[in-house]
């Protein structure tokens, strides 16, 4: 791969050698797994794995409960049963997947936010990040279908209410919304295709998962400085690395055990913690739960989508302009989707040539105040819209969209960043003085 | 950075139910203590037994548990009847057999019937349909500390009635504390000494209400000790290989960090 100079693969056995003129596959493996890696990657680091290992849990654990799963309005909410009380180990099953869901969606947050805080996102790593938004967007999409699955009173309502986003849409959005549906109401056709798509999706989030990791290597991986390696000879470049293999990986391997035994304690000791109850009350279209509420890993977006009521003097402002085109509603759904957009977008929004924030000392304060923000648009989102709630989430939707298209572009020119170390070596040893004679074991 | 975000996701685990169970009801639920409530909480199987009396003898009459299979009477971890005991216990179901297109005595191979009476709700997963907790603020707190609290709701109702009654189109509502909004249309189902348990276990209210709820909490949860054990198992064995792989990392880096080999 091109980038960071490093040690290539020799074949060196006549076998090797064979194999390697005819197919380089273990030459792909090799340069992937002794890819040069800044060595003062902190902790913040490990959430990729963390994410890859939960793409192929949820994989798995998800084939399997496929051979017992029963995608049928009459049928689906008692097969899911017939796993929990028949299957061996069918609980466990069960329960892993439906809490992987959280899980994934608690390391790519993690992951965001590390990058946004570290500017892992600017240049040369535009595609890196963009790819990583689409992965996220796909698997947003596959896990609301996913809880569609269980055709629980939440799994109905939650769809009814969310594929009702797209009849929204001006013009197009009933007939749009009944294509999306099969039919004018969730039902029979609804789950068929969602469970379809469930299984289709995760193969799709694969594929771009290499093509994110094959971006990142092109590019090398950023670091907490956010220097680059040098590249101009191999001995420098060894100097501010060291290969992924072995150094990464344990590494890696030792966070993934950490959270594996905490999400262990989640599926053993409190499973439904993060669940709804009204999820173990099988659909009634004729019933509506008191209260439809998303997933936690949704939250926030709910709560930009129910901000823009008629009473915001910007959703009565773009009624105006547009004739009514625009109302309330559909500006809710612009400003979800609009949430995720501008996220996108951030490698050209950030106009400030230092990456990461820690010589940043503005943006540390913006960043702090955007994890919090996101925090209160997760709990605003969950409770009912009335009182003072729609004000907060109306202020904390503000701010979402403030701080990547106010202060990311303003922070750039106003800011002054603070001295960032030459190189990462010099990172390195300033935190481990001893080691500038040591040479690293390979 | 690290811990500040290791921290937000925590938080995060936390919020989620957050508005899992925002319905803030001005509802009574008494937090009842129950063999089965924590990580290392199991079922007290006479309770178990117990429950599955009230359960036939009062519930039945309306409600049904079709999720639940007969034969899982037998099953460790529920109730664990004898197999002759399951059998002859399942005779006192009659099922619809298309086979015969005619009803028949039930089999430990069929399920429990569904509900006899139409806006009686089947009970299979009350315990885990229902939440007895909720917030504080919807922060999440009360479920992780006292967990979601179903079977706490259900004991809670059964001792939830207050006596008052009225009368709203042609129906008879009873007051109750637990139920959301006050009036629920079931009448009392349980008074006390409603049954006789043949070990001469107490059987007030307070009693069979709980003995009836920790069995709704097995039938909608059958698995639970199994999950429990398989979790411990888990954590430890995870806890375990951390440790190795900390010390693993640890050794790895020190040439590289400049420290000695510990």
């Amino acid at each position: 791969m091109a980038g960071i100079p490093h040690d290539h693969y020799e074949p060196k056995s006549g076998g090797e050698k064979w194999l390697h003129s005819r197919l380089p596959i273990v030459g792909l493996m090799y340069d992937t797994l002794m890819i040069p890696t800044p060595k003062n990657l902190n902790w913040m680091w490990i959430w990729g794995i963390v994410l890859t290992f939960v793409l192929v849990l949820q994989i798995v654990t998800g084939i399997v409960l496929v051979m017992h799963y029963t995608p049928h309005v009459d049928l689906a909410f008692s097969s899911v049963e017939h796993i929990m009380r028949n299957v061996n180990g069918g609980y466990m099953l069960r329960y892993m997947h439906q809490n992987g869901a959280s899980l994934f969606f608690v390391a790519v947050y993690a992951h965001i936010l590390r990058g946004l805080y570290y500017g892992s996102y600017k240049s040369p790593r535009e595609i890196t990040w963009i790819i990583g938004m689409l992965i996220y967007l796909m698997m947003m999409g596959t896990a609301f279908m996913g809880y569609v699955l269980p055709w629980g009173q939440m799994s109905f309502w939650g769809a009814t209410v969310i594929t009702g986003l797209f009849g929204a849409i001006p013009f197009i959005g009933e007939a749009l919304q009944t294509w999306l549906l099969g039919g004018p109401a969730v039902d029979n056709a609804t789950l068929n295709r969602f469970f379809s798509l469930h299984y289709l999706l995760p193969f799709v989030i694969l594929g771009l998962v290499v093509v994110h990791i094959w971006a990142f290597h092109t590019t090398g991986n950023n670091n907490p400085t956010g220097v680059e390696v040098r590249r101009t000879s191999k001995e420098e470049a060894e100097k501010d690395t060291l290969p992924f293999w072995p150094y990464f990986v344990i590494k890696d391997l030792f966070a993934l055990a950490v959270i594996l035994a905490v999400f262990f304690a989640v599926v053993g000791f409190m499973p439904n913690y993060l669940g709804h109850p009204d999820n173990y009350i099988e659909a009634n279209p004729l019933a509506t739960p008191a209260h439809i509420v998303p997933e936690w890993y949704f939250l926030p977006f709910y709560a930009i989508l129910r901000a823009f009521d008629d009473t915001v003097w910007a959703v009565q402002f773009a009624s105006f302009i547009t004739g009514g085109i625009i109302d309330a509603k559909f500006f809710g759904v612009l400003a979800m989707f609009g949430s995720i957009a501008v996220m996108a977008l951030v490698p050209w929004l950030d106009t400030s040539s230092v990456r990461s924030a820690r010589y940043r000392p503005m943006l540390k304060w913006w960043f702090w105040l955007f994890v919090v923000n996101f925090f209160v648009l997760m709990w605003v989102g969950a409770m009912p819209a009335e009182g003072i709630y729609p004000i907060i989430a109306l202020i904390g939707s503000a701010y979402w969209f403030s701080y990547f298209l106010i202060i990311l572009p303003l922070l750039g020119v106003i800011e002054k960043p603070v001295a960032q170390p030459a190189t990462i070596e010099e990172d390195f040893t300033s935190h481990y003085p001893k080691s500038s004679d040591a040479t690293p074991a390979e | 950075m690290f811990r500040t975000l290791t921290l937000s996701a925590v938080a995060a685990f936390g919020l989620a139910t957050a508005g899992l169970a925002a319905g803030a009801y001005d509802t009574h639920i008494e937090d009842f203590d129950f063999s089965f409530e924590g990580p290392f909480g199991t079922y007290d199987q006479n309770q178990l037994q117990r429950g599955l009396q009230v359960y036939t003898e009062v519930c039945a009459a309306c409600h049904g548990l079709k999720f639940v299979p007969i034969r899982s009477l037998a099953e460790e971890g529920g109730p664990s009847l004898p197999a002759d005991q399951v059998r002859a216990y399942a005779e006192n179901f009659e099922v619809f057999d298309p086979e015969l297109d005619d009803f028949r005595p039930a089999r430990p191979s069929d399920h429990f019937p569904a509900s006899g009476l139409e806006n009686a709700p089947d009970l299979s997963l009350m315990a885990k349909a229902r939440a007895g907790f909720h917030g504080p603020y919807g922060l999440g707190i009360n479920q992780f500390f006292k967990g979601i609290g179903g079977p706490e709701y259900i004991a809670s109702l059964l001792t939830g009635y207050t006596g008052e009654e009225k009368e709203e189109a042609g129906v008879i509502l009873y007051e109750n504390k637990a139920f959301p909004g006050g009036w629920i249309s079931m009448a009392p189902p349980l008074y006390g000494e409603d049954v006789e348990f043949a070990d001469g276990h107490e059987n007030d209210l307070h009693h069979i209400s709980e003995d009836v709820s920790a069995f709704l909490m097995w039938t909608a949860e059958p698995k639970m000790m199994a999950r429990k054990q398989a979790g411990f198992a888990g954590v430890l064995l995870l806890t375990l290989l951390s440790v190795l792989l900390y010390l693993t990392n640890k050794r790895l880096w020190a040439p590289v960090k400049g420290k000695d080999i510990g």
